[in-house]
């Protein structure tokens, strides 16, 4: 079992501002840089730490947005890649849908494999729906544009006789021909993360590594699916290291140290649904049957009003409340039965790993939201500290 | 195209296809021909200004490609390619001093039109059109709308908001798969630039027939200043305020609108 760690790299210092929106819409003087030059170092030298302690590196972007002060994985993937030693840097990921240029992003992966020596794994993300107006990427035709990018991208990676001509639905190139090629062979796994069960197919049908997030009990059947769709593509059968699933996770002696820290990185849950109406549903960004139902319900708030519906093992559908202060929120042990959690003593941090794990078919990369919300700096090497030399030993002791 | 029409009854629509392109077309009336171009809110057929003007002609009102029930072929991209094919729509029908009216991005799509072959037009109505940019590169000449809520955006289209309400609880699948395929299409065509052409307000001079421009006074979608410079570039063309009315004005003031139609045409 790996285990990856991540962080949106939030700025909370802006989340109590009276604003309709943390995304997008949100003026920039409620940031302030000399904050931001404090949280972003901090969060790299705890992805750092990670490379002393055997985990693994997730890293994410999003872009106007208190949420993530992230702009670009590429640039953070980059600054770690010189930093680390040992650790994977899983870059997760690149919204190739929203970038103009996809052989500018093949050049970035290969040279950054090239710093690592092979230890860079990319994504490739569709990106939430108020991703679209920052990059100004038309909603509709994204998922299209998203596959050409993809095959492109692929194709400059593992294409090594000299340029070759590209000209599609969306993108023109006469002579591609990237320099350095990847350091990987063929070329550094590709990650995608899929929530719904034709998402998890396709990934499975392009012979892709599926991510799952917060998806709960539902991994299971994502997994199924990815399962199924690559074995009858025609794919290698895959196993648990093809699989991914993130989670929140609070570890510490006590087990209540362990749902302390556990609440405080879930005000990442509590807050990223903070988007004006505007942005959660632009035309295109569904597909006219799921957009119907939409109106049907008079719906305003659109998908990312329940951002992650969590559900219990039982179904009980449990609420994640709202807002910076975690006081009265659903208690842990039930985010901890709905997987949305990982939470208590190393040794029961590992327990539900491992049974998560069985229970869902194998999933062999456990990626720890293991700073989020008011995580202090210090309480989340503290925490990382717990899972790299707790957890991850016991995880896998045979 | 893989769509279920499943409400036939409700339909007051025709199929036709034009050099392949299968669209619905409402035709209502008869008399001389008018070509009705709609916006982003379809085609009400009791409504005016269709209503008043299937009187005393023949009027004409597809559902652009892309939007309702018509099919966008892959090929069709902009908004120029719909105007290709309003003309091979005016070839197949064979029709002849037509009177093109247009609304909001209908009447964008009415100065593409006549830019390019204005021969079997007679007379142009152009109502709140969308389509130039006459600001500085800061300016917001046109509403963002995807970035309005709902009551954001029916303040901003609306003289009294309160006309903007719908319950779409109450409708049928089919008036749902209308809604949601139009504001697909309208964000397909009109994304990037935003809901204008650069290059056209060089190419209006073309339009060599006479021009009414119709604007609700209260329109913050596309204001009435923008309306009057937008009119500078037709010579000769006219303006003619609609007070109590926004974006809409032939709903919000379905008389006074259809008056000011009737007037111009004649």
């Amino acid at each position: 079992m790996e285990i990856f760690h991540f962080s949106e790299q939030p700025y909370t210092e802006g989340w109590d501002a009276d604003v309709d929106s943390l995304r997008v819409y949100m003026p920039n003087k409620h940031c302030d840089p000399e904050i931001v030059h404090t949280l972003v170092n901090q969060r790299l030298d705890e992805w750092i730490l990670c490379d002393k302690l055997g985990l693994n590196i997730l890293i994410n972007e999003h872009h106007a947005s208190a949420t993530s002060l992230s702009p670009s994985t590429t640039i953070t993937a980059a600054m770690l890649a010189k930093v680390t030693k040992n650790a994977r840097i899983l870059n997760l990921g690149i919204p190739i849908g929203n970038r103009p240029d996809p052989i500018r992003v093949a050049e970035e992966i290969a040279y950054i494999d090239c710093v690592t020596g092979g230890r860079y794994d990319i994504g490739f993300v569709k990106g939430a729906p108020y991703e679209i107006l920052p990059s100004n990427a038309n909603p509709v035709g994204m998922m299209e544009r998203f596959w050409e990018a993809h095959d492109l991208i692929l194709k400059a990676l593992t294409s090594h006789d000299g340029p070759f001509n590209w000209e599609g639905e969306y993108f023109h190139y006469r002579q591609v021909n990237i320099w350095p090629r990847p350091f990987q062979q063929p070329r550094p796994n590709v990650w995608i993360p899929a929530g719904s069960i034709s998402s998890a197919e396709e990934v499975g049908r392009r012979g892709h590594n599926l991510a799952m997030f917060l998806s709960g009990p539902n991994a299971s059947k994502l997994r199924d699916a990815h399962y199924n769709a690559a074995v009858e593509a025609g794919h290698p059968e895959p196993t648990a290291a093809n699989y991914a699933y993130l989670a929140i996770c609070g570890c510490g002696e006590t087990t209540q140290e362990g749902y302390d820290r556990a609440n405080e990185v879930l005000g990442y849950l509590r807050t990223t649904s903070k988007v004006h109406e505007s942005l959660m549903n632009p035309p295109g960004y569904m597909a006219v049957p799921g957009n119907v139902a939409w109106l049907k319900k008079n719906q305003v708030r659109g998908r990312a009003g329940n951002h992650f519906p969590a559900m219990k093992r039982d179904g009980t559908v449990i609420n994640i409340g709202s807002g910076r202060d975690w006081t009265g929120s659903t208690p842990i042990p039930d985010l901890i039965d709905a997987n949305i959690v990982f939470a208590g003593t190393p040794d029961e941090v590992a327990e539900q790993m491992a049974e998560f794990s069985d229970f869902s078919g194998g999933v062999g990369n456990i990626v720890v939201m293991g700073q989020g919300g008011d995580l202090s700096h210090e309480e989340t090497k503290a925490n990382l500290t717990a899972i790299g030399e707790g957890v991850l030993p016991k995880l896998n002791a045979g | 195209m893989g769509i279920s029409k499943d409400q036939p009854d409700f339909r007051q629509e025709e199929s036709v296809v034009i050099q392949g392109v299968e669209i619905d077309l409402v035709r209502l009336g008869s008399g001389k021909p008018v070509l009705f171009l709609h916006s982003v809110d379809g085609i009400h057929p009791d409504a005016e200004p269709l209503k008043g003007l299937s009187q005393n002609h023949e009027v004409f009102a597809p559902w652009h490609p892309g939007f309702g029930y018509s099919e966008r072929p892959e090929h069709f991209k902009s908004v120029d390619h719909l105007a290709l094919f309003y003309l091979d729509f005016l070839e197949y029908f064979d029709l002849q001093q037509v009177i093109v009216v247009g609304a909001g991005f209908g009447g964008w799509l009415a100065n593409e039109i006549a830019i390019r072959d204005d021969s079997r037009i007679a007379k142009i109505v152009l109502i709140d059109p969308l389509g130039i940019k006459v600001g500085g590169i800061s300016d917001r000449d046109i509403a963002d709308m995807h970035s309005l809520s709902q009551d954001e955006l029916a303040a901003a289209a609306y003289h009294n908001p309160d006309n903007a309400a719908r319950d779409f609880s109450n409708m049928t699948d089919w008036e749902l798969w209308v809604i949601a395929r139009s504001r697909e299409a309208y964000t397909f065509y009109g994304w990037c630039p935003y809901m204008h052409n650069p290059s056209l307000k060089h190419w209006l001079r073309r339009i060599k027939v006479p021009v009414q421009f119709i604007w609700g006074e209260s329109d913050g979608i596309v204001s009435a200043e923008y309306g009057r410079a937008y009119a500078g570039f037709i010579p000769g063309s006219q303006f003619q305020l609609i007070a109590e009315a926004g974006h809409y004005p032939h709903k919000e003031q379905p008389e006074k609108t259809l008056e000011a139609i009737i007037n111009f045409i004649g």
